[in-house]
């Protein structure tokens, strides 16, 4: 999207055949949020910013997003390291189910949390038998969820990361008389440390935004399971122009958090 | 610490970040919010040359428009009806906004008042609906009455205050004083009858025509009060329609004795 400066000196004109459907992949992207943007009344606004029920939403939101991408490092992590490091029988087919959830329909995670966690599901049945727990309805359902929708971004960005970085310094490690997990800690964990920040961006990004898992599976109810996204589409059965505000406010928190982000950590880019 | 060849890759995947941050929230809401009417022709063979009519329909007339637009398809050779399923808010809207349509019936006066501007005469009513109670078929919380959702180890769920079935039980439930809270505040009838089908809640609010719909799969237990909260379904012509002669016949019939008792088998109340 350079418009028609050379990229480089000698290179030309940017040709029109890669220009104009480049320009109008542009507009498809961008004309949408600022006519959103621009159709918001923002006058609703400083009434949802006070009631207590948007209040619980974006608490919520932020909440369970920070928990999943807490849990997404900690189970992740090894899991990406275990595809990129360690041979086993299966691995690529396992790499292959990673990757399946980032092309579910969110609604066909929910059921299938729900059949593998439900009341009666196949792990959700003996759970509520032996120790009387039930998953649905409960804000650590909405975690699930989100982590379920949110792990392959994760986990591929950091395998990616982990694959990229190459074995070379692991290898100088061991020689050197580190244990793997030694090594796992100071050699390849620091070296694969941007892959883990993109893939935790990735991962909270997706979270924040996760709608149909969680509506599926953990349901929608105000202070335990109505995060900011199930609120936006309740209020869309009834009124478009609410709906609107509130998208307003996920949008700036998003934006404020990625910024705030890129002073931190993204700055060299 | 920031060894060359990562950064390209990393910036990369900032540029797909930056994509799925912005689109992620507004395509999971499109997801299953079905924003335009899925056209479910219920065509049983469409003639080339025959004229099609198109109804909007609240969702929870499924089954018995189906039926009717057969019927009214058997008396006029070489006309089909299409119908589109919905949320009675999300047709009343395509409604206003010049959907290509000939027909619009909602699921209570609210949403038809939305619509106002697109219809032609003064909207019919045409069935009423009434919330019922269902629990799973095996009744797992040993459900008997209404009462038992004030017990504790009862999950149940009802539809969110936004949605017509969701206005019907907040009311329901002030009047008959229910002091316990419901797990889940659905966003359409459709979803708390699957958590219920599902066995997800020990118990949901939804009308009589979805506990009709779900059979045996649901126990029906009456709610106090709810023969004073019955929601109308009001029935009319819209403005844009090409056939309006054809388009007030289908309204004619839906209104009709024959069509009353298609309704009344759904399990939908007379007006």
């Amino acid at each position: 999207m350079s418009g028609t400066r050379p990229s480089a000196p000698g290179a030309g004109r940017a040709p029109l055949v890669l220009v104009l459907p480049g320009a109008i992949a542009a507009v498809l992207l961008v004309l949408p949020l600022i006519t959103l943007v621009a159709t918001t009344p923002w006058r609703d606004l400083p009434d949802q910013l006070g009631s207590t029920v948007v209040h619980q939403a974006l608490w919520l939101s932020l909440e369970t997003s920070l928990l999943t991408v807490a849990l997404c490092a900690v189970l992740g992590t090894p899991l990406a390291w275990l595809l990129a490091r360690v041979e086993f029988p299966g691995r690529s087919l396992l790499r292959a189910a990673v990757a399946v959830p980032l092309v579910l329909p969110p609604v066909v995670a929910g059921v299938a949390l729900l059949s593998a966690l439900g009341r009666s599901g196949v792990l959700g049945r003996p759970l509520l038998d032996g120790f009387g727990l039930t998953l649905p309805y409960t804000t650590p359902a909405v975690v699930i969820a989100h982590t379920f929708v949110a792990m392959p971004f994760f986990v591929l960005s950091v395998e990616g990361a982990l694959r990229t970085a190459g074995e070379r310094f692991d290898v100088v490690a061991a020689t050197l008389g580190a244990t793997r997990w030694t090594t796992f800690r100071r050699v390849t964990l620091p070296l694969a440390l941007p892959g883990l920040v993109a893939g935790g961006v990735l991962a909270w990004a997706r979270s924040l935004g996760e709608f149909g898992a969680t509506i599926t599976f953990a349901g929608n109810y105000p202070g335990t399971t109505q995060t900011m996204p199930s609120l936006i589409y309740t209020e869309l059965q009834a009124d478009r122009g609410a709906a609107q505000s509130l998208s307003m406010i996920l949008l700036a928190v998003s934006i404020l958090v990625l910024a705030a982000l890129r002073q931190r950590w993204l700055r060299p880019l | 610490m920031n060894p060359l060849p990562r950064l390209p890759r990393l910036s990369r995947v900032i540029g797909l970040l930056a994509a799925v941050t912005l689109v992620a929230p507004v395509a999971a809401c499109g997801s299953d919010s079905d924003d335009s009417p899925s056209s479910d022709a219920s065509s049983s063979g469409a003639s080339s040359d025959g004229t099609t009519i198109t109804v909007l329909a609240a969702a929870s007339l499924t089954e018995s428009f189906g039926e009717l637009a057969k019927t009214f398809e058997g008396a006029h050779p070489g006309v089909t009806v299409k119908l589109a399923f919905d949320s009675s808010a999300t047709l009343a809207q395509q409604a206003v906004e010049g959907a290509p349509a000939d027909v619009l019936a909602t699921a209570d006066t609210r949403t038809m008042d939305d619509a106002k501007s697109a219809v032609t005469d003064a909207p019919e009513i045409f069935a009423t609906n009434q919330l019922v109670m269902v629990t799973p078929a095996d009744n797992p919380a040993g459900i008997t009455s209404f009462d038992d959702i004030e017990n504790g180890d009862v999950t149940y769920v009802a539809c969110v205050e936004t949605a017509p079935c969701g206005d019907i039980w907040a009311t329901l439930a002030k009047k008959d004083d229910v002091t316990s809270q419901p797990a889940s505040l659905e966003v359409d009838v459709k979803s708390v009858l699957a958590k219920v089908t599902s066995d997800e809640a020990d118990a949901g609010f939804v009308y009589s025509t979805d506990a009709v719909a779900a059979g045996d799969d649901v126990k029906e237990f009456p709610v106090p009060g709810s023969d004073d909260e019955i929601t109308s379904y009001p029935i009319a012509v819209l403005q844009q329609s090409d056939h309006s002669d054809l388009a007030r016949e289908f309204v004619d019939l839906v209104t009709s004795k024959q069509g009353r008792s298609v309704l009344e088998k759904a399990g939908f109340g007379a007006p």
